[in-house]
């Protein structure tokens, strides 16, 4: 995994082409459309959940300067706000980002275990990937699942209840062999 | 069982799709309201009924919706609040998720009472997949003609869109919010100019909670009169309650806002009790921001009343020996429960969660963390204690956006009720570490 940004920069430095399905490209041009002529960029947010969703669950930085082609603004107006949002990885991530609710509600059911359960069957500690690039394990705030923690997303689903060892087995099992979709693909 | 205004049909096969929901007399709101009423009639029966805002602050939204500036020639916008992030809330998301159909009707009421031609649902971007379903549900209402051109015939256009937040929960305060829905970073912003005045695309804007909107087609349907004498006193109508923690039930329940307390805590028609038959220790009954309370003041007011589930009576006592009703969400503490730790843990949210631009806020809750980390990590201080209180009330009221009294309260609060519990983990280090251990008054026991 990259430690610095020089590595993400090199590390950036293999992907050589940033180009989004014609579904994908659909997706954004639909979400532009919603804004009034002049106000494009406000489409910023939902074009970064596509870019994110169609080149492996984070956003290099070739993705961020398309995004800002296409929006006709200044690279760092892209920059600036997937640093503000923490739902937009910046480094490489596994196949499937276990986003596990660390917040008062859902530690009151277990929270705690559940992500400590997590890093010792996956051996990696918070924002870590495992060996085989299966599963980045991070802790996230309030998911707005508080009556049915402890609880987890991974992209668009929630997986809610994990309340025992058994129930966290299955789903990591699950995961295994889970492939990952890109959902509007479907809703097209 | 009292009254339900929205979740009357949520339980209904089918209830997501446009024709199962106008079976169940959905719409009927935008058809006598288009049809038979002035925006500002709609906009009397909202002041009339005395619905208050449910996203946290309460203030009324006939109010809010009167305050909108309407200069020619210039549009204005109404904005639905769906961030929900409030630790301990998810009854937007249950109620989207469940009836769609019902938040657009509120929507196109609501946006023909105030003029606006373009809407929109902010939603926080971890709920795709309701967005998804609100999506689906719109793409139906406007082939059936309640959205878009000239809808049923009124002349009458609204367009409806939902854009996804990118988590953060800055951008459930309206400002953040708007700059967020304009694509950029949410930094919330000086007010005045207000969002009436002044809100998205720097036009007039209103921004409401899901729930606050979603109760306006009954106001419509049956008249704000109706509306208002649901409840008690000030607090009208039905609330939607978000009830998690240490209890037998957890989940969202719509009730007549008035209900007790203790019947709420422990009636099965609600929390059901606190779970595996244990005490209960402590309640935050409005989100995480509002003040924790312990279970003898959250039953019974310091004056010895019953403590109902109203505006008035869950903040009776002031933060004295009070609390708020917040988002309603109550978040329920069995006596296995360490306040440090859960203060802690809040703690850690809020500063997640500030967006750095004022630094009381940026850098206050950044030290709270830190001194509450150290103190249930067993390397607390006897001043910390005080420095908590000092730089909480540091924080309180000298922020731009309200982030900073909500990270200020808890922390305020766990102290006042909690006080021998810090200290306890502040002179018994090597106890409280140890996990599951818990004070437990005069008589601390450890149950690893």
């Amino acid at each position: 995994m990259p430690e610095t940004a020089d590595d993400n920069y090199k590390m950036a430095e293999t992907i050589n082409e940033v180009k989004f399905s014609d579904a994908g490209m659909a997706e954004i041009q639909r979400y532009i459309s919603h804004y009034p002529e002049g106000r494009q960029k406000s489409a910023i947010l939902p074009i970064m959940h596509v870019a994110q969703a169609e080149f492996g669950g984070w956003l290099s930085p070739q993705a961020m300067d398309k995004i800002a082609e296409i929006l006709n603004i200044q690279p760092i107006e892209v920059y600036e706000v997937a640093t503000f949002y923490t739902m937009f990885n910046l480094k490489p991530v596994g196949k499937h980002v276990l986003e596990v609710c660390r917040t008062g509600p859902c530690c009151l059911r277990g929270a705690d275990q559940v992500i400590d359960m997590l890093k010792e069957k996956l051996n990696i500690e918070e924002g870590e990937t495992t060996a085989d690039g299966m599963f980045t394990l991070k802790p996230v705030e309030c998911l707005a699942s508080c009556g049915t923690g402890p609880m987890l997303q991974v992209r668009e689903k929630f997986y809610e209840n994990i309340d025992t060892e058994e129930k966290l087995d299955q789903f990591l099992e699950t995961m295994r062999n889970t492939e990952v979709e890109t959902p509007y693909h479907q809703a097209q | 069982m009292g009254i339900k205004i929205l979740t009357e049909h949520i339980n209904v096969p089918g209830i997501e799709t446009l024709e199962v929901y106008r079976k169940h007399g959905g719409y009927r709101s935008v058809e006598k309201a288009l049809k038979t009423m002035s925006p500002d009639e709609v906009v009397e029966e909202v002041k009339t009924s005395g619905l208050r805002g449910r996203g946290g602050a309460g203030f009324p939204t006939g109010m809010k919706w009167s305050f909108l500036a309407k200069p020619e020639g210039v549009p204005r916008y109404l904005v639905c609040n769906a961030d929900e992030s409030e630790p301990g809330t998810f009854k937007d998301r249950y109620f989207m998720e469940k009836t769609p159909h019902s938040l657009i009707e509120g929507m196109i009421t609501s946006s023909y009472a105030l003029g606006a031609n373009t809407s929109y649902i902010y939603i926080r971007g971890e709920l795709m997949f309701v967005l998804r379903i609100l999506e689906k549900a719109i793409a139906e209402a406007y082939a059936a003609g309640l959205l878009g051109k000239n809808i049923l015939g009124s002349g009458y256009d609204l367009d409806l869109h939902v854009a996804p937040g990118g988590g953060a929960y800055i951008c459930g305060e309206e400002t953040a919010l708007l700059e967020s829905l304009e694509g950029k970073r949410g930094n919330p912003r000086n007010k005045p100019p207000f969002p009436a005045v002044k809100g998205l695309f720097a036009s007039p804007t209103v921004v409401n909670n899901v729930e606050s909107i979603a109760s306006v087609p009954w106001i419509v349907n049956n008249g704000g009169a109706e509306y208002a004498k649901i409840g008690i006193g000030r607090s009208t109508g039905t609330k939607l309650f978000s009830c998690s923690g240490n209890i037998n039930k957890p989940g969202v329940y719509e009730i007549e806002l008035g209900v007790p307390v203790e019947e709420f805590i422990y009636s099965d028609e609600y929390c059901g009790g606190i779970w595996k038959g244990k005490q209960l220790k402590a309640v935050v009954p409005g989100g995480s921001s509002v003040p924790i309370l312990p279970a003898n003041l959250i039953t019974k007011t310091a004056a010895g009343e019953d403590r109902l589930m109203t505006y008035e009576s869950l903040s009776d006592g002031g933060f004295v020996s009070g609390s708020m009703l917040g988002s309603g969400a109550f978040i329920v503490f069995d006596e296995d429960q360490c306040i440090v730790r859960n203060t802690w843990n809040y703690a850690r949210f809020y500063h997640h969660e500030s967006c750095g631009q004022c630094s009381p806020c940026r850098e206050g809750t950044g030290w709270m963390e830190k001194v509450l980390h150290r103190i249930e990590h067993g390397h607390g201080h006897q001043q910390d204690i005080d420095l908590l209180v000092s730089v909480a009330k540091q924080i309180e009221g000298n922020t731009i956006c309200p982030l900073g009294d909500a990270a200020a309260w808890p922390v305020a609060s766990a102290i006042r009720h909690f006080r021998d519990e810090f200290e306890w983990h502040i002179k018994h280090p090597k106890e409280a570490i140890l996990p599951g251990a818990v004070y437990r008054g005069q008589l601390a026991t450890i149950e690893a």
